[in-house]
């Protein structure tokens, strides 16, 4: 082993002696660090990784919706108005939706209802998402009854039960045949929700949006950009909220790593002085100090960060659930891909062990450079 | 026995390995989980969904990318009340209650229709 090698070792390992003189506070605070690291890198893996699904799969949704705004509010797109549209250059299909909310007195839960067309599902039969068929107990061919608006009674037999795989898109979804969903909400015919616009080329969806207001400006396009990127906005909020939480928690790890990485106890500093007056040099003292801060801040970052994928991808994120989770009563189970980011690993890298191996340098570089004597007395 | 910087450097070892790990299985589950990926794409396209059923409490959480103008969200999704009441006003009683309860299948176990 060359010199150089065999020095670092014997400073590492006078530094782990040195360590576990305090070993109940060193003990302490990697645990402290560690956690901390868990939480930040926990936050981190889960929003990205949700971010990450919600733009692969928001990708297939329509270029554009129209939505009618009658005093503010979200309301029917009347008979005439798919006509209205005309033929817009750059349209390639328009489609009226249908589709509503359904509160289930029984699970005391809301479901989303969709209309689809006969040849998806027919009249009498209703496609269910996972979420759903497990709360309520069903599988295919079970019957069961909802209540209408009206108060009227509606039975349906579970033609399918949608694939488990797509719970974080349909976990409260209800498919059903057009004629059932206008009987069921009592909906008018030639009616609709909003309309789906399909548009060939991306370039000219702004156009086509334009072009809608104009033609139409008592409508609101919502396009497929905004969409997504109101699913990036989503989780930095909700990555925002738990942040706010833990701001008291990140500052208190912040005073107590500075004061036990830059506030040298009289112990310490007697020890330096020793060190000195046997012969070290001013750079040794720094060197073991360094690997001090090395030690401490790397093994609470690689056991946090690992923690953090384990509980994340392995353990469906358990600790956030109960955050994310808000008044939902049906809420999906599903598992994320794992995308962890180059990018996020050395942002979090720098702010976690970067600053507590820098706020080690400066008072021992202070009574490093002192007078032995001085320091001992 | 051997020194304490061994154990340290082999610990460290030992976790650079697992960071390592982990990236590695973060690269091949991404191939893996691709076909799911894919089925959710085109199950978005067919069914024209806009948004994820992350949320299902309220329409405006449940599509908050469909959301009318004027509800809760809308602006940004950072502004999940309009006025600063929103903050200082509890959520309905009934609303927190209902949350708390159990469900359990009642498939098969009802008499008469629901």
């Amino acid at each position: 082993m060359s010199p150089w090698l065999e020095k670092q070792r014997h400073l590492i390992d006078f530094t782990l002696a040195s360590l576990a003189r305090r070993k109940t506070r060193n003990l302490g605070l990697l645990v402290v660090y560690t956690l901390l690291v868990f939480v930040l890198a926990s936050l981190t893996l889960y929003s990205n990784a949700l971010r990450s699904e919600a733009k692969y799969v928001l990708a297939g949704s329509p270029e554009v919706i129209l939505q009618r705004m009658v005093a503010g509010r979200h309301d029917l797109i009347p008979p005439g108005y798919l006509e209205k549209i005309g033929r817009i250059r750059g349209v390639q299909k328009k489609e009226g939706r249908l589709w509503g909310y359904y509160y289930d007195p029984v699970l005391k839960a809301n479901y989303t209802f969709m209309a689809r067309p006969a040849s998806e599902v027919a009249d009498g039969s209703i496609m269910v998402g996972e979420a759903l068929a497990r709360e309520r107990g069903l599988a295919r061919n079970n019957t069961i009854s909802f209540r209408s608006y009206s108060g009227k009674l509606f039975s349906f037999e579970v033609a399918a039960v949608l694939s488990p795989d797509s719970e974080l898109l349909s976990a409260d979804l209800v498919l059903l045949s057009e004629g059932d969903f206008r009987r069921f909400f009592e909906y008018p015919d030639g009616h609709y929700t909003d309309i789906a616009l399909s548009v060939a080329n991306p370039q000219e969806v702004r156009n086509v949006a334009a072009k809608l207001t104009a033609t139409l400006p008592d409508s609101r396009p919502i396009l497929r950009e905004e969409v997504q990127r109101t699913y990036q906005s989503v989780f930095d909020w909700r990555e925002g909220i738990l942040l706010t939480v833990l701001a008291g928690a990140i500052l208190a790890f912040a005073i107590l790593a500075w004061e036990k990485a830059s506030g040298l106890s009289a112990e310490e500093k007697r020890e330096i002085g020793i060190l000195k007056a046997i012969g070290w040099e001013t750079g040794d003292v720094i060197r073991m100090k360094i690997w001090e801060g090395l030690l401490i801040s790397l093994t609470a970052f690689l056991g946090g960060f690992l923690a953090a994928y384990v509980h994340v991808f392995h353990f469906g994120a358990a600790v956030f659930t109960p955050v994310l989770k808000g008044w939902s009563v049906l809420y999906p189970k599903f598992a994320l891909v794992p995308a962890v980011d180059g990018l996020q690993v050395a942002t979090l890298f720098f702010f976690t062990v970067f600053p507590y191996t820098a706020a080690i340098l400066v008072p021992i570089w202070r009574a490093a450079i002192t007078d032995p004597d001085a320091v001992m007395r | 026995m051997p020194r304490p910087s061994t154990f340290a450097l082999s610990l460290l070892g030992l976790l650079v390995c697992g960071l390592l790990g982990v990236l590695a299985e973060s690269l091949l589950s991404t191939a893996r989980h691709q076909a799911r990926l894919d089925a959710n794409r085109e199950l978005v396209a067919r069914l024209g969904l806009t948004d994820l059923a992350l949320f299902t409490e309220a329409r405006y959480t449940r599509h908050p990318s469909q959301a009318d103008l004027h509800s809760a969200l809308q602006d940004h999704p950072g502004a999940f009340d309009h006025f600063p009441s929103g903050s200082l006003l509890a959520p309905p009683a009934h609303l927190t209650r209902l949350h708390d309860e159990t469900h359990e299948p009642v498939a098969g176990k009802t008499t008469s229709p629901d």
